[in-house]
């Protein structure tokens, strides 16, 4: 290979630190934890405020990472508070009549029943051709509706189902929640796998360009299948994490949680066109939600209001990393000066 | 004899890095139907474009009644009465008929469309051309030939005097293109002006008094029909002196790796046979429209055949997608490396080591430092000029990227390496560099199957070449007995059998 002389990187390290995009949003995230600190009077940041935090959206940022998958590959997946639902019910139900005796096979039993969902909605988008945001359109609705069929719209309350199961939830392990836990052992398990195997490369591979992917023998419709399923599969854990939290099966429960999950992913640097984004953006970004949903009120925002700036911290969060990104681009292209 | 209407001088057009068109002229009568014929790439599209002003000339000027014009834009040509059709059509599937004819000057008063007017307009324009449907049908329920009566229909309703037609019959059935002459003879008895793009002879014996030839980017010559053979005018469109070397090295001819019997897919090709060997470079040509890429990919498991017979190493395999070609050891670089090619937005190194992942993986995960180093080796086997491997592929000029592709390639275990178009869009330099590559190639064994529209590298670089024309092999000629001229009619010949769609 012929090296040229010209080097590239200008600024050195630091240079190259700050354009790196889960740096750029980090700073984002410190910036406005000092903002929340200093506005509620130091009293947001204690480890009974995080432990809360950790505890409430553990199920969100498990969706994160299901949902981040599904990005990469170039698809979406707006059905997953609906497979959360279904696959929660499903499991707290088979509890509540004495079919499952064991926390862990609740989890286990909620997951297989997320992961047929999403394997039903992969078929459908894969082999099926139909566009991933239409195909979950109609899952969304689907799976919601028969969430309340199989419960008729009852509930499956606190006293119906396993102590062990609902004490799950307010356990926990070296000082860190059980909920918690889950979600960074699968922070380590995506990053690991989206970094150093073979499907990781493949996911990308299909996300950044399907036909050069397809023409490089990439079973396109295996991944897509897969990835759908995997998401599933989280959204069915998801499931049995918010039913052990809230102590209760509901069927309209999570309804818009696909929202806040996309919002994460979008945040943490993820494209809606595919093929870009990773694990440590994903929980950035779900952490920055958590953060601007829990603080808002704290802060002593008025309640009207939250929604509205929660937009607009959002939106604001993904200009810095569209920026950031723009300027990498221009780095690259520097390469081809002539 | 007829006055002048159009007459262009000199006219030159540069892309960056090529000359497009290099002091071209023409000139078109009142009332005639002058062909225009030329190799793919002799410049033909260009020229229309630039008297339609899509593209501005550098150089010459165009004289339009004997008034030097400027046109900036279409919308100035169209204003002065000159429309273009084109080969594929521009259309608005989802509109209706009469939308389309009046695209860009709907009927309006007061603002507001007059759409019943529209539709009388549109009906009676359809009639005068003796169409068969109605103004209000939607243009995609349409056929080819309908929908180029439209384009057609459009022309008129702005009362264009010249009408310029891109290689209109290429998608038509033969009674489609009869009635298209039907159509375009009746317009120039109405004192339209056609210029008539065509591979076709036939076409122009059909209609044309005037043919006049490109090569190259260059005028060639204008000729009276009737005063012209068919070998006189191959020659005027390949007449050209090959200078440039080949390094074709000289290697010994094995086993039969390939071949392919009967193979059709309904609508694209049909009964196409041809084999290749061990170490032998096989060329596929013929003009636009020959099919020969819908052909290696259905080979290659990218598209489904509808009949034929696919044989490796004299054993019958079935193909049903790429990985199953590439587990059998057939690799394709595609034509269009950029799409097809390439994940433009990865690193040199990830894109060839993307067709063989499997061997850098242990255990679960995936060895980066081999996975690097193999890279690194490939890349620098074909010469690719960048700083690293982790340089992102868009970095790269045209022909660095078709070596990462060739590069790719190389890392998996393949037996026939099928490359289509390998030097389209590559600069001199790199061009010699991959003909060296694929020198290398078959020495080393590869069974090559090479598509080039390009006859000097037909020419230079195969042992033997297939010429398809319209879905069908219309003939192989040795490397021996292989001329431009031979081709080139091979290449144009439309057999009386192949009649009709494939």
């Amino acid at each position: 290979m012929t090296v040229k002389q010209k080097t590239l990187k200008k600024g050195g390290k630091l240079g190259e630190v700050l354009r790196s995009r889960e740096i750029s949003l980090l700073l984002v995230m410190v910036l406005l934890c000092v903002v929340i600190q200093w506005r509620s009077g130091g009293t947001f940041f204690t480890p009974g405020v995080i432990t809360q935090l950790a505890q409430n959206y553990a199920y969100t940022a498990v969706l994160t990472f299901g949902m981040l998958l599904v990005l990469l590959i170039g698809g979406i997946d707006i059905s997953i508070a609906s497979t959360l639902a279904f696959s929660g019910m499903a499991s707290s139900m088979l509890m509540q009549h004495g079919f499952l005796t064991n926390p862990f096979m609740v989890f286990l039993v909620s997951t297989l029943i997320g992961l047929g969902c999403g394997l039903i909605i992969g078929l459908v988008i894969a082999k099926g051709k139909v566009l991933p945001i239409i195909a979950t359109l109609g899952f969304q609705y689907i799976v919601r509706g028969l969430t309340y069929v199989i419960s008729d719209s009852k509930w499956v309350s606190s006293d119906e189902m396993l102590p062990a199961f609902t004490q799950f939830s307010l356990d926990s392990f070296l000082g860190i929640p059980y909920l918690a836990w889950i979600f960074l052992v699968l922070f380590v398990i995506v990053l690991l796998v989206l970094k150093w195997t073979e499907f990781g490369r493949q996911i990308y591979a299909v996300g950044s360009n399907a036909e050069a992917a397809k023409i490089s023998g990439i079973n396109i419709d295996r991944i897509k299948i897969l990835v759908y399923s995997i998401n599933g599969a989280i959204a069915g854990l998801a499931g049995a994490m918010f039913t052990s939290k809230y102590a209760s099966a509901q069927s309209n429960m999570a309804t818009g949680a696909e929202m806040d999950v996309i919002a994460a992913c979008v945040i943490g640097g993820v494209s809606l066109n595919g093929g870009q984004g990773n694990a440590v953006g994903a929980l950035l970004g779900v952490i920055t939600i958590a953060i601007i949903s829990k603080s808002l009120s704290l802060v002593g925002i008025d309640a009207f209001w939250q929604q509205a700036l929660k937009g607009v911290i959002i939106l604001l969060a993904v200009a810095v990393n569209v920026l950031v990104q723009r300027n990498n681009d221009r780095e690259v292209l520097k390469g081809r000066e002539i | 004899m007829a006055e002048t209407i159009l007459e262009l001088h000199g006219i030159t057009k540069i892309f960056p890095g090529v000359r497009a068109l290099d002091q071209v002229q023409f000139d078109l009568r009142a009332g005639e139907i002058h062909a225009l014929m030329g190799e793919n790439g002799a410049g033909k599209s260009t020229f229309i474009k630039v008297i339609m002003g899509v593209h501005q000339a550098e150089e010459g000027q165009m004289l339009l009644y004997g008034q030097p014009v400027h046109f900036k834009s279409t919308r100035d040509a169209q204003k002065a009465g000159i429309a273009a059709i084109y080969q594929h059509v521009t259309a608005y599937p989802h509109l209706t008929v009469a939308e389309n004819i009046f695209t860009g000057h709907l009927k309006k008063r007061f603002g507001i469309v007059q759409w019943k007017q529209m539709y009388e307009e549109a009906d009676s324009l359809l009639k005068e051309l003796n169409a068969d449907f109605d103004s209000r049908a939607l243009m995609g329920s349409l056929s080819v030939a309908q929908q180029q009566m439209v384009e057609i229909a459009k022309a008129l309703s702005v009362h264009a005097r010249i009408i310029i037609m891109d290689e209109p019959t290429a998608a038509l059935t033969k009674r489609e293109s009869e009635e298209l002459y039907r159509i375009t003879r009746k317009l120039r008895d109405e004192g339209v002006s056609i210029i008539f793009i065509s591979h076709r002879f036939e076409d122009m014996y059909a209609l044309a008094s005037r043919v006049t030839v490109f090569r190259d980017s260059r005028y060639i010559g204008t000729y009276d029909v009737n005063g012209i053979t068919n070998a006189d005018l191959i020659k005027a469109m390949v007449g050209r002196e090959i200078n440039e070397l080949f390094p074709k090295p000289k290697v010994e001819l094995g086993e039969e790796v390939l071949r392919v019997e009967g193979l059709s897919r309904t609508g694209y090709f049909k009964d196409v046979s041809f084999h290749v060997r061990k170490g032998e470079i096989l060329g596929l040509t013929g003009l636009v429209g020959a099919r020969r890429t819908e052909v290696v990919q259905t080979i290659f498991g990218a598209e489904k055949l509808t009949a034929g017979k696919i044989f490796l190493e004299g054993q019958p395999v079935k193909i049903r997608r790429p990985a199953e070609a590439m587990k059998l050891g057939i690799g394709l670089l595609p034509e269009n490396r950029q799409i097809e090619g390439l994940i433009l937005d990865w690193g040199i190194g990830r894109n060839i080591t993307l067709t063989e992942l499997k061997s850098f993986v242990q255990g679960i995960f995936l060895n980066e430092k081999k996975e690097n180093l193999v890279s690194k080796q490939l890349a620098e086997q074909v010469d690719t000029k960048a700083v690293t491997v982790f340089d992102k592929a868009s970095s790269l000029s045209g022909g660095n990227q078709q070596k990462v592709v060739v590069a790719k390639a190389l890392g998996s275990d393949f037996k026939v390496l099928i490359l289509d178009e390998p030097t389209k869009g590559v600069d001199v330099g790199a061009k010699a560099a991959i003909y060296e590559i694929m020198g290398e190639l078959a020495q080393a064994g590869y069974a090559i199957v090479m598509i080039s529209s390009e006859m000097p590298e037909i020419l230079g670089m195969c042992d033997r070449i297939v010429v398809m024309c319209e879905g069908r092999v219309s003939g192989e000629l040795s490397r021996e007995e292989a001329t431009q001229e031979k081709i080139l009619e091979l290449a144009m010949l439309k057999q009386t059998a192949t009649e009709g769609s494939v």
